[in-house]
């Protein structure tokens, strides 16, 4: 039975992962701020669920994963893609609803899949994409075990939010992995809110790593807001997964800033809450801790803002100058 | 981090919550007709379901978001303050789980009703839809009815992409102990949705997100408490004598503004409201069509096994037939998922031009084109 880490102090990182990790939590942030500008000249459309806040999560797992190991997220699934390595100019592309999108601007926001980096999704359903996670698991065990056809065994991570932990398919999935000790890792990014339904109200049990108890699995807790504990159990569960030792539950306690949309008014959350949590903006406690270790200058901190800010600007060019999709494909890719 | 700090963030936040009885933030009207009487479909919709909580106690509502966010849609807007939280009940995201517990309580004299954020979303919980609430009554010979209505948006909004778009009326039309209905307009939300709560049977009443906007003008007959709309029976929205259109729900609107246009050239045409799909009003089609002789289904749904498959048959299977002086037409939705990208979402539902192009068609007698291919 996995035992706690017993390390106390923070996860322990290099200038080089410092770089790394600071560059990709600014590009979550930034991306999901110029979505919500987009969105409101009109240049995307429909339901888009933004990610500002939670950045610490997906940079501190993601960041971790080699190439070959997979991601199956949810519709608030930008900032994984974007983590996970899909070119920020093929996401914002996607959203504009544009041939050159990650899924042909057939998906749009909800929906970003690659094949390539093995993003699984995107999906609108609370709970749908956690059996997908689990078949990819199922698939990487069977490849090694059974076709003998693969040396390093990658490993799947599911991101659901505290909603998604009261569904069935939460429920059937945690069985089977641990049954199986498949090699996933389920990321609960606990936000507390549902859209107007806080977690307290839906859940009978608030300690969402406790339900992994039930299925024998090892449940953590973690301050979501926090990049180095987030890195620090996220290194403990890859792990466990990559070496046989089956399946983990992470809960990161963290919080959206915005809306669970960008058509959520977002009156039932009350100012002294979010003001609370903002106060917590794991970027700028990132960056607090950079300076504070030395982990790298004030120049090169200003180089990696400005190295984002360009990218992003590159992403929204692209998408605005790409084409949409051709009318007569309408019907295409109905068929492998 | 230890254990003890992370307690704090948990004690913190849930003591900033809004309590239980200040519900929302906002006062809000609880009459939904102030003085006028032009109406907003959700609107409707809300005094229906305001005026049978008020009528019997044993009406329930459940579903998502439905309390204290007073709908995601808005429809449920102030029951939650007036009625409480035991009646309209807020719910975790488990559509198969809460459905089940919503058709169990329908066993047992309860009368909920089951709201869905869209019908997508009911596909979680079409086990519980079609196996114990449509099926329950004719497999226990009679001795368990089951009066629960299953409402929410229904069919395509505007790009929300595969997931959100889809029209369920030829699936839930196809169940035998289903009744299923898809109101137009204002009118039709109040009288079918109260027909809807006050039948004995499962009732599925397919609304439609972009209605819920739009506002029609009441009579004070339809605003009365006992307005109710009989199931089964469709409603003639235009007469004439030279085409019959049929159609259900948003297009409904889109076939009286082709009406209007062809009005305009000498061509008169007969526009049938739906209002149900389960039991459907073959009588009034029939009589129609005997008529006009010409025909022009109008459905927003994929082809295969649609609604207009459907009134194809009935036309056949009855001496209407013979009185037809072309091949019917149907306008569908197109033989995809629902695209994101705005130009090809468009090409994937009904337009006033695909309504009209097939008037003309059936007109012209042409022979119709194969709806499996897009364009």
């Amino acid at each position: 039975m996995f035992q706690k880490s017993t390390i106390t102090s923070n996860a322990i990182i290099t200038n080089e992962e410092a770089k790394i990790f600071y560059e990709d939590m600014l590009l979550g942030r930034m991306f999901e701020d110029t979505c919500a500008k987009m969105y409101y000249q009109g240049k995307m459309f429909g339901f888009v669920h933004l990610y500002t806040g939670q950045e610490a999560v997906s940079t501190g797992i993601i960041k971790n994963l080699k190439p070959y190991d997979y991601v199956c997220s949810n519709y608030r699934d930008h900032v994984h893609a974007l983590s996970k390595g899909i070119p920020p100019r093929e996401v914002m592309a996607e959203l504009f609803g544009k041939e050159t999108g990650c899924s042909k601007g057939r998906g749009g926001s909800m929906h970003i899949f690659s094949s390539k980096y093995n993003f699984l999704g995107g999906f609108a359903f609370i709970a749908e994409g956690i059996p997908i996670a689990l078949g990819a698991a199922f698939r990487n065990i069977y490849y090694k075990q059974i076709l003998h056809n693969i040396d390093d065994l990658p490993i799947s991570i599911c991101f659901i939010g505290d909603g998604a932990t009261n569904n069935g398919q939460f429920f059937e999935c945690l069985n089977m992995a641990s049954l199986w000790k498949l090699p996933i890792i389920f990321v609960v990014e606990n936000n507390q809110w549902a859209i107007g339904m806080a977690n307290q109200r839906a859940s009978s049990v608030q300690e969402i790593y406790k339900k992994a108890d039930a299925f024998n699995i090892p449940g953590l807790e973690v301050d979501g807001m926090n990049i180095l504990e987030v890195i620090k159990v996220s290194r403990e569960a890859i792990y466990r997964a990559r070496n046989g030792q089956g399946p983990t539950l992470i809960e990161a306690l963290t919080y959206r800033f915005r809306g669970h949309s960008l058509a959520d008014p977002d009156e039932l959350r009350s100012i002294e809450e979010k003001n609370f949590w903002i106060a917590r903006d794991p970027i700028i406690n990132f960056v607090n801790y950079i300076k504070n270790h030395n982990l790298l200058s004030d120049d090169e901190i200003k180089k990696i803002e400005k190295k984002v800010k360009l990218r992003i600007e590159e992403a929204v060019k692209f998408a605005i100058d790409s084409p949409e999709p051709k009318l007569q494909d309408l019907a295409k890719y109905l068929f492998y | 981090m230890s254990a003890k700090y992370l307690k704090i963030f948990r004690t913190a936040s849930r003591n900033l919550l809004p309590s239980e009885s200040k519900g929302s933030c906002r006062h809000f009207h609880l009459t939904s007709f102030p003085q006028a009487s032009n109406v907003m479909c959700r609107d409707a919709l809300n005094s229906a379901l305001d005026e049978e909580l008020e009528r019997d106690e044993r009406v329930c509502v459940i579903g998502e978001e439905v309390g204290q966010y007073q709908g995601a849609y808005k429809v449920t807007r102030g029951l939650y303050e007036k009625y409480g939280s035991r009646r309209i009940v807020d719910t975790p995201i488990s559509e198969m789980g809460f459905t089940g517990l919503a058709v169990g309580a329908a066993f047992n004299g309860l009368r909920p009703v089951c709201e869905f954020m869209t019908f997508n979303f009911a596909m979680q919980a079409i086990d519980q839809i079609i196996n114990s609430a449509a099926k329950t009554h004719y497999m226990c010979g009679g001795q368990i009815k089951v009066p629960i209505v299953f409402r929410g948006p229904n069919g395509a909004a505007a790009a929300v992409a595969a997931q959100h778009s889809q029209c369920y009326a030829a699936w839930y039309g196809a169940i035998p102990g289903l009744k299923v209905v898809a109101p137009y307009d204002a009118e039709d939300c109040r009288g079918l949705l109260k027909s809807a709560i006050r039948d004995d049977n499962p009732v599925v009443v397919l609304e439609n997100e972009i209605m819920y906007g739009r506002a029609f003008d009441l009579s004070d007959e339809v605003l009365s408490k006992d307005f109710l709309i009989p199931i089964g029976k469709a409603k003639i929205m235009r007469a004439g004598n030279h085409l019959t259109m049929v159609s259900f729900s948003k297009l409904v609107g889109f076939c009286m503004q082709v009406a209007d246009k062809l009005a305009s050239e000498g061509i008169e045409c007969e526009v049938i409201n739906l209002r149900s799909i389960r039991p459907m009003d073959r009588g009034t089609i029939i009589r129609s069509v005997k008529k006009t002789h010409r025909l022009v289904t109008v459905e927003e749904g994929f082809p295969f096994f649609g609604v207009g498959s459907e009134i194809a048959a009935s036309i056949f299977e009855s001496d209407a037939f013979d009185y037809l002086d072309a091949p019917m037409q149907r306008v569908t939705g197109a033989d995809v998922p629902m695209p994101y990208a705005e130009n090809i979402e468009a090409l994937a539902k009904p337009s006033l031009e695909d309504i009209t192009q097939a008037c003309r068609m059936v007109l012209e007698g042409a022979i119709p084109k194969e709806k499996a291919k897009a364009a």
